[in-house]
C-alpha cells in the first residue's frame, strides 16, 4: 500500500470498559491492530476476549472509553453504524449463517441490501468467494446440508462478499469436530497470507504461532501480556501466562 | 408370582374394562331413537345443496376473511409488542390481555348491537361485517402472541450476523427473522385457524340473513324448521371435514419439525 491511510491502526481500542449488570467483564483495554496484521487473541473463558472482539463491531455497546475502526469512532451515536459494519466482517464460532436461504442467498443479501449491488454483481462475488473457500459446488445447497466444516467456510465467505477492509472471528474452530477444524484454518492462512487485516479470538496455538503478527493474552477482564506469538508462547513472563499455557499446550 | 405374568395379568384386566364399558354403552343405547333423531336420511337430503353453497361456503369466507384480517393485525401487534418505544409495548400488552381474557361471543354481541346503538355507526357487511370485525379484532390478539413468540425463537445469532454485515433493523427483521419465525409459527398457527373456524358458528349471535349463514346458523335454523336433528349431524361433518385434515397436518409437521432441528 502507497496510501498512507489517515488514521493510525485498523483497530484502536483505548481505556475500554464493558460491564454486564454488576459484572464488570472489560477493566480498562488498550489494544490495537494494525493494517495488514494478524492478532489473535488468547486467554481462559470468561476472560473477556470475545467481548472485546463483539465490542469492536458495537454487538456489544461499550460502557466507556473508545473503539476506532480505521479512524471512526464506532461508540460515538452520530456514526453510521451499518456503514462501519459493513467494512468489517465477522466470522462466529457457532456459523450464524441464514437457514432459510441457499448458499448464494447467504452471501448475495446484505450485498444487495446494504451495497445495493445488482442480483447479477452479487451472485458473481458470491460465486467468486464460494470458490476462494472452495465451496463452489455447494452454491445452491442450503445450511442444514453441510457438515460444520463446510458452514464456517460459508460463513467466511459470506462475510468477505462485503469486501470488508479487517475480519473478526470469534473462536471460529471451537464449535467444529478435530477433523473438520484443518479446513477453516487453511482458509484463514490464505486470507492472513492475502494481506487480510484480522482479530483472530482462538484456541488455536498452532495458529497464533504460525500466522500471528502478535498474541495477545487476557485474563480477568485485562490485557496480562501481548508480544510476538513465538515469543509469548515459548517464554511467557507473566505468572497467569505460564499457568494458562501448562493447561493447553 | 413371576413379574411378567403380574404385568400381563393387569393389561388383560384393563383390556376387559374397556371392553365391559363399550358393551354397556351399545346396549344402553337407544339405537332406533338415535337415528330417527340424527341420521334421518330423507331431511338430509333436503339439507342439500344448501348446506354446501350457501352455509359450507359462508363458513370457509368468514374463516379466511377473520383469519388474513388477524394475521395483518396480529403481526402489526406483535411488531408492537416488541418495539423498544415503550408505550407502543404497553399498549399492545394492554390489547392482547384484554381481547383474551373477554369470551369471543361477547365481543361479537357487542359489535353487533352495543356499537350501533351507542355511536350510531354500523359497520360495513351488516350484522355478519359487525360480527367479522369482532372476530378479527380477537383473532388478532391470539395471532399477535403466537408471532411475537416465533420472532423470540429466532436464534439471536442471527440478528447479530445480518447486523455484523451492515443490514439494518428493518432489513434484518424483514429478511432474516420473520421468514424464519413464520416457519417456526406455522403449526401453532394452523391450530389457531381451526380455532377460528370453529368460532365463526358464534356469529349466529349477530343474526344473519338466510344467505348469509354460515353452518352452525344453517344447521341451528333448518332444525327448528324440520323439528328434527339430522342437519346438526351434516354440520357437524363440514365441520369435521376441514378440521380433521388440518390437525392431522398439524401433527405430521409438528413430527417433522422435531425430527429437522
Amino acid at each position: 500500500m502507497t496510501d498512507k491511510p489517515d488514521y493510525e491502526h485498523a483497530i484502536d481500542v483505548q481505556q475500554l470498559y464493558k460491564s454486564f449488570g454488576r459484572n464488570e467483564v472489560l477493566k480498562g483495554i488498550d489494544f490495537h491492530v494494525d493494517d495488514g496484521e494478524v492478532v489473535c487473541v488468547i486467554g481462559p473463558s470468561g476472560s473477556g476476549k470475545s467481548t472485546l472482539l463483539r465490542c469492536v463491531n458495537r454487538l456489544e455497546v461499550p460502557t466507556k472509553g473508545r473503539v476506532l475502526v480505521e479512524g471512526v469512532d464506532i461508540t460515538d451515536p452520530e456514526t453510521d453504524l451499518n456503514e462501519v459494519r459493513s467494512r468489517i466482517g465477522m466470522v462466529f464460532q457457532s456459523f450464524n449463517l441464514f437457514p432459510h436461504l441457499t448458499v448464494t442467498a447467504n452471501l448475495t443479501l446484505a450485498q444487495r441490501r446494504v451495497k445495493g449491488r445488482s442480483k447479477a454483481d452479487a451472485t458473481q462475488c458470491a460465486l467468486e468467494n464460494l470458490a476462494r473457500v472452495g465451496l463452489e459446488d455447494k452454491a445452491d445447497a442450503y445450511p442444514a446440508h453441510l457438515s460444520g466444516g463446510q458452514q464456517q467456510r460459508v460463513a467466511i465467505a459470506r462475510a468477505l462478499s462485503m469486501e470488508p477492509d479487517l475480519m473478526l472471528f470469534d473462536e471460529p474452530t471451537s464449535a467444529l469436530d478435530p477433523e473438520l477444524v484443518g479446513d477453516v484454518l487453511e482458509v484463514m492462512k490464505t486470507l492472513a497470507a492475502d494481506g487480510m487485516t484480522m482479530m483472530v479470538v482462538t484456541h488455536e496455538m498452532g495458529f497464533a504461532r504460525e500466522v500471528g503478527d502478535k498474541l495477545v493474552f487476557m485474563d480477568e477482564g485485562i490485557i496480562m501480556e501481548e508480544g510476538e506469538p513465538g515469543e509469548v508462547l515459548s517464554n511467557p513472563q507473566h505468572e497467569r501466562t505460564q499457568e494458562f499455557l501448562s493447561k493447553v499446550l | 408370582m413371576k413379574r411378567t405374568t403380574k404385568t400381563r395379568l393387569t393389561r388383560g384386566v384393563m383390556y376387559l374394562i374397556f371392553l365391559a364399558a363399550v358393551a354397556a354403552l351399545v346396549l344402553a343405547a337407544d339405537w332406533a331413537a338415535i337415528q330417527k333423531a340424527f341420521f334421518n336420511v330423507e331431511i338430509a337430503k333436503d339439507a342439500f345443496p344448501d348446506v354446501i353453497v350457501v352455509a359450507a361456503k359462508n363458513t370457509i369466507i368468514y374463516t379466511a376473511i377473520a383469519f388474513a384480517g388477524g394475521m395483518v393485525f396480529g403481526l402489526v401487534l406483535a411488531l408492537m409488542k416488541l418495539s423498544p418505544v415503550a408505550p407502543y409495548r404497553w399498549a399492545a400488552t394492554a390489547y392482547i390481555e384484554f381481547f383474551r381474557g373477554l369470551p369471543a361471543l361477547l365481543v361479537i354481541f357487542t359489535f353487533a348491537f352495543a356499537v350501533p346503538i351507542a355511536f350510531q355507526w354500523r359497520p360495513p357487511g351488516g350484522s355478519a361485517g359487525a360480527g367479522l370485525l369482532a372476530l378479527i379484532i380477537v383473532s388478532a390478539a391470539y395471532i399477535a402472541e403466537t408471532i411475537r413468540a416465533g420472532i423470540q425463537a429466532v436464534p439471536k445469532g442471527q440478528v447479530e450476523a445480518a447486523h455484523s454485515l451492515g443490514m439494518s433493523g428493518s432489513w434484518t427483521m424483514v429478511s432474516v427473522v420473520l421468514p424464519q419465525a413464520f416457519r417456526i409459527v406455522i403449526p401453532p398457527l394452523t391450530n389457531e385457524l381451526v380455532v377460528l373456524i370453529k368460532d365463526t358458528s358464534l356469529l349466529f349471535i349477530a343474526g344473519m340473513a338466510i344467505q348469509e349463514q354460515e353452518l352452525t346458523t344453517f344447521a341451528r335454523d333448518s332444525v327448528s324448521s324440520v323439528g328434527n336433528s339430522t342437519p346438526l349431524t351434516i354440520a357437524a361433518l363440514m365441520y369435521l371435514a376441514v378440521t380433521l385434515p388440518l390437525t392431522r397436518l398439524v401433527a405430521y409437521m409438528e413430527r417433522r419439525g422435531a425430527r429437522g432441528r
